[in-house]
C-alpha cells in the first residue's frame, strides 16, 4: 500500500511538476500576485503574467543547461 | 478563441500523446503478444471512456472562472515544462526525442521478461506494458481536450479534434507496424509548447481576474510573441556550449 502511495505521489510530481519545480512555484506566485493587484490594488494586472514568462523560462533554461 | 485555434492546438497536443502511445504497444506486440498488446489497449481505452464521460459534465459544471484559473495554471505549468524541454533539444542542450530509440529499448526490456498467462490473457506483461501506456499518454488527451473544449464552451469540436488526433496516428502506426519515426515529434512538442504556454498565460490571468487588451484577439498577439521569444531563446544557447563534454557525449549517444 505504502509503495502503491508512493508510486502515485512520484507520478503525480512528475505530471504536474515536471522537471523543475522552479517553474510550477513562479507560475503560483506570478498568479498569486496577479491576483492581488487586480482585486486588492486594482490595478490593470494582465502584464504581469508575460512579464513573469519572460523571466522564469530563462531562468529555468540556464539551470538545465547548468545541469547538463 | 477560433475554433480552428482550438482544433489545432488540440489536434497537434493530442497526437503528439498519441505518437508516445503507440510506440509503446507497437513495442509490446511486436517483442510479446499482440494479442495481449491488443487487449491492454482496448481496456485501457474503456477506462478512458469511463473517466471522459465521468468528469466531462463535472468539468462543464464548473464555475467558468474557476476553471479558467485551474486550468490556466496548469496549461502554464505545462506549457512552460514542453516548452523548457523542446528549447533544450533545439538548441542541442538534450537528446532529441527519438522514436526509433525509445522503441527499440521498449523492445529489448520487454523481451527479457518470461511470458505468464493470466486468465483469457496469453501474456501478462504484454498486456500491462500496452495498457498503462495507452493509460497514461490517454490520461493527458483526455485532460488536453476537457480542459481546452471546457474554457472554450466547446467540448465536442474539442473532442473532434483528440479523436481525430487519435484515430490519424493509430492509423498510421497500424499501417506502418513500425514506430512513427518520420512524425516530427520534436517540432510538434515545441509547436504544443507554445500553443499551451500560450492559452495559460491568458486563461491563467483572466482566471485571476485580469482582464486582457481586446479580449480573446489578445492570443493572437500573445501566440506569435511567445514562439518567437522560444525561438530567440533557442538561438542564444546554441552559442553556449554544454557544460560538460560528459554531457555532449551523453546527447550524442541518446540521439543515436
Amino acid at each position: 500500500m505504502t509503495g502503491h502511495l508512493r508510486a502515485f505521489s512520484a507520478f503525480l510530481y512528475d505530471f504536474v511538476i515536471g522537471d523543475d519545480w522552479l517553474v510550477a512555484a513562479g507560475v503560483a506566485i506570478g498568479l498569486a500576485a496577479t491576483y492581488l493587484l487586480a482585486h486588492a490594488a486594482h490595478v490593470t494586472a494582465w502584464w504581469l503574467v508575460p512579464v513573469l514568462l519572460v523571466a522564469l523560462l530563462p531562468i529555468s533554461l540556464w539551470r538545465g543547461v547548468r545541469g547538463s | 478563441m477560433g475554433a480552428g485555434a482550438l482544433f489545432v492546438a488540440v489536434f497537434l497536443a493530442c497526437a503528439v500523446e498519441a505518437v508516445e502511445a503507440t510506440t509503446i504497444v507497437l513495442a509490446a506486440g511486436t517483442a510479446r503478444d499482440w494479442r495481449s498488446a491488443n487487449s491492454g489497449m482496448f481496456a485501457a481505452l474503456v477506462v478512458l471512456a469511463v473517466i471522459t464521460v465521468a468528469l466531462g459534465p463535472a468539468v462543464s459544471a464548473l464555475p467558468i472562472q474557476a476553471l479558467r484559473l485551474f486550468v490556466g495554471a496548469l496549461l502554464l505549468v505545462f506549457g512552460l515544462q514542453w516548452l523548457r524541454k523542446a528549447i533544450l533539444r533545439a538548441s542541442g542542450h538534450k537528446a532529441l526525442h527519438d522514436e526509433d530509440a525509445i522503441y527499440q529499448a521498449q523492445v529489448r526490456a520487454a523481451q527479457s521478461e518470461p511470458a505468464h498467462r493470466a486468465g483469457l490473457v496469453p501474456d501478462i506483461y504484454g498486456f500491462t506494458l500496452s495498457f498503462k501506456g495507452v493509460l497514461l499518454e490517454g490520461l493527458e488527451v483526455v485532460f488536453i481536450a476537457l480542459t481546452f473544449g471546457g474554457n472554450a464552451h466547446q467540448i465536442p469540436l474539442a473532442a473532434l479534434a483528440a479523436g481525430c488526433a487519435v484515430a490519424v496516428v493509430a492509423l498510421a502506426g497500424v499501417a506502418l507496424r513500425a514506430p512513427l519515426a518520420r512524425v516530427p515529434e520534436n517540432t510538434m512538442k515545441f509547436a504544443v509548447g507554445v500553443m499551451l504556454t500560450a492559452f495559460g498565460t491568458f486563461w491563467g490571468a483572466e482566471g485571476v481576474g485580469a482582464r486582457w487588451p481586446g479580449s480573446d484577439s489578445a492570443l493572437l498577439v500573445i501566440v506569435p510573441a511567445i514562439a518567437l521569444f522560444a525561438l530567440a531563446l533557442v538561438a542564444l544557447l546554441r552559442r553556449t556550449p554544454a557544460r560538460s563534454a560528459g554531457a555532449a557525449a551523453r546527447v550524442v549517444a541518446e540521439v543515436r
